[in-house]
């Protein structure tokens, strides 16, 4: 489903700027890019490695950003799907969703779970298009890989773009809503005993967007979605050893126990969730200059944003009675 | 779809139709409805409009809405400009010994939703369809208690 991987652009961010590039370079440096994937396929792949190559080219060019793929009507006429989805199967509830500002441009900023299948995105995307409208602009971004698995056309008519700081500052340039989840790939496969927890695994290329955008932060923390499969690792290690990291900007390879599978490794193919009740609550907008002055201290911005999600996130997991029951 | 329910209330059709056609009673009558703003010049009357929300399910569901008939005090009718396609309808009757046939029609669905919106609308419908029997309950508490403590005054 849709998931915004910010983290994964924030790190993107973070490298141009711990090496010096000039944003603009952002072009050469993805060409590079490509040729590393290449070079690391041809070492893989061998004699495959020149077909191979050109569907990671295809897939590549699918995920250039078009924030006019987004289509209000199609939108409309699925939000049916989400509705049962949402009001069925996840009883979902999204609570405060008026503090998000009326108009302009706003980086909505998740906590995410539930592997590949987010249900916090299904419910809250749903909760801000019946809300607002479909008319009003809204984006979300999200990993490379599910951009280009075969539900991304879809997605990409729902708002959905790939997860690039320069993706997102486009959605904020024009006046959209713009929903991250920097803890990404990460967070979402966390194991099941870090469920009650904020993860963006240090992340903070969230904070330079809406520093640069100067548009405030309106944090959302859900609860819910980590209880719809049994998640065990992260298999960051496996996917290293796998070079996915490269390959794909996958930084991660996870391992749970989840319907039909049983054993899922990757969740590339998505899995059957369990019927949690997923919560959502929406918190007051946060206005990092007003907050931090001019020259704002990331490191500070960062445990005082992470540390609200954090509070919010235990006082959602004190109402909850029991598992997937809420 | 289309859901509706009628009731009688004991009070004259003018002071029914005042009360269901003041936007600033739909929070407290119409069961469920987080939301129900004057966004015209007019607060009421043909082209009124209103940006309303009413939890349905998971979502809160609305839109803007426009008065698009305006006969008091016998009928009242809005459709959708944005969100949902919807229209609601207000018809109040004469009945015996001045009390008023109140009816609340509600039409709602998403065109070119397809199946799962048919779905939507059956699932969405008996809750909805209890939900206005309760307002058109409050609708007659609301306005019968007006009723007596003006003829108490009096």
């Amino acid at each position: 489903m849709a998931e915004s991987r910010a983290g994964t652009a924030a790190q993107a961010h973070n490298g141009h700027r711990s090496n010096g590039r000039d944003p603009r370079e952002g072009i050469s440096s993805q060409a590079e890019d490509r040729s590393g994937v290449r070079s690391i396929l041809r070492r893989v792949a061998g004699p495959f490695a020149g077909p191979i190559g050109r569907i990671a080219d295809e897939l590549q060019s699918r995920l250039s950003a078009d924030l006019d793929d987004r289509d209000p009507d199609y939108i409309r006429e699925n939000l049916s799907l989400a509705w049962l989805l949402s009001s069925i199967w996840f009883r979902g509830e999204v609570r405060d969703i008026g503090r998000i500002p009326d108009k302009g441009p706003v980086l909505l900023v998740g906590n995410h779970s539930g592997g590949n299948l987010t249900p916090d995105t299904i419910v809250f995307t749903l909760a801000f298009y019946t809300y607002f409208g479909v008319e009003r602009r809204f984006h979300q971004l999200a990993h490379n890989l599910v951009l280009t698995s075969p539900v991304g056309p879809m997605l990409r008519r729902y708002g959905t773009v790939a997860a690039s700081h320069e993706n997102a500052r486009k959605a904020l340039e024009a006046d959209a809503a713009v929903l991250v989840y920097p803890g990404g790939d990460w967070e979402v496969h966390r194991p099941s005993w870090q469920t009650h927890k904020v993860d963006f695994n240090g992340r903070k290329g969230f904070l330079r967007l809406a520093l640069e955008a100067n548009v405030p932060i309106v944090p959302i923390v859900s609860v819910g979605g980590q209880e719809t499969a049994l998640f065990l690792s992260h298999g960051q290690r496996l996917s290293k050893f796998l070079a996915l990291d490269k390959l794909f900007r996958l930084k991660v390879l996870p391992v749970s126990i989840s319907l039909p599978w049983i054993v899922n490794i990757g969740d590339f193919f998505g899995h059957l969730p369990l019927p949690a009740k997923i919560t959502s609550q929406v918190m007051e907008p946060i206005d990092l200059h007003e907050r931090f002055g001019s020259d704002v201290d990331l490191d500070a911005a960062y445990t005082y944003v992470t540390g609200l999600m954090q509070d919010q996130l235990d006082s959602l997991a004190a109402e909850r009675r029991l598992p997937l029951i809420g | 779809m289309r859901v509706q329910q009628s009731v009688t209330v004991n009070a004259a059709r003018a002071a029914v139709w005042d009360f269901v056609t003041d936007p600033a009673n739909y929070c407290d009558f119409l069961e469920g409805t987080t939301r129900w703003e004057v966004v015209s010049d007019e607060d009421r009357g043909l082209g009124a409009r209103y940006r309303m929300l009413l939890k349905v399910g998971s979502a809160e569901v609305g839109g803007l809405i426009e008065v698009v008939e305006w006969s008091p005090p016998a009928d009242m009718a809005w459709s959708s400009v944005t969100g949902i396609d919807q229209r609601g309808r207000w018809m109040l009757r004469e009945a015996s010994g001045d009390r008023t046939r109140l009816t609340f029609r509600f039409a709602y669905g998403v065109a070119g939703g397809g199946i799962t919106a048919m779905i939507a609308e059956r699932v969405a419908a008996p809750s909805l369809r209890r939900r206005l029997r309760r307002s058109l309950l409050n609708v007659k508490q609301a306005v019968e208690k007006s009723a007596m403590t003006g003829a108490i005054n009096r």
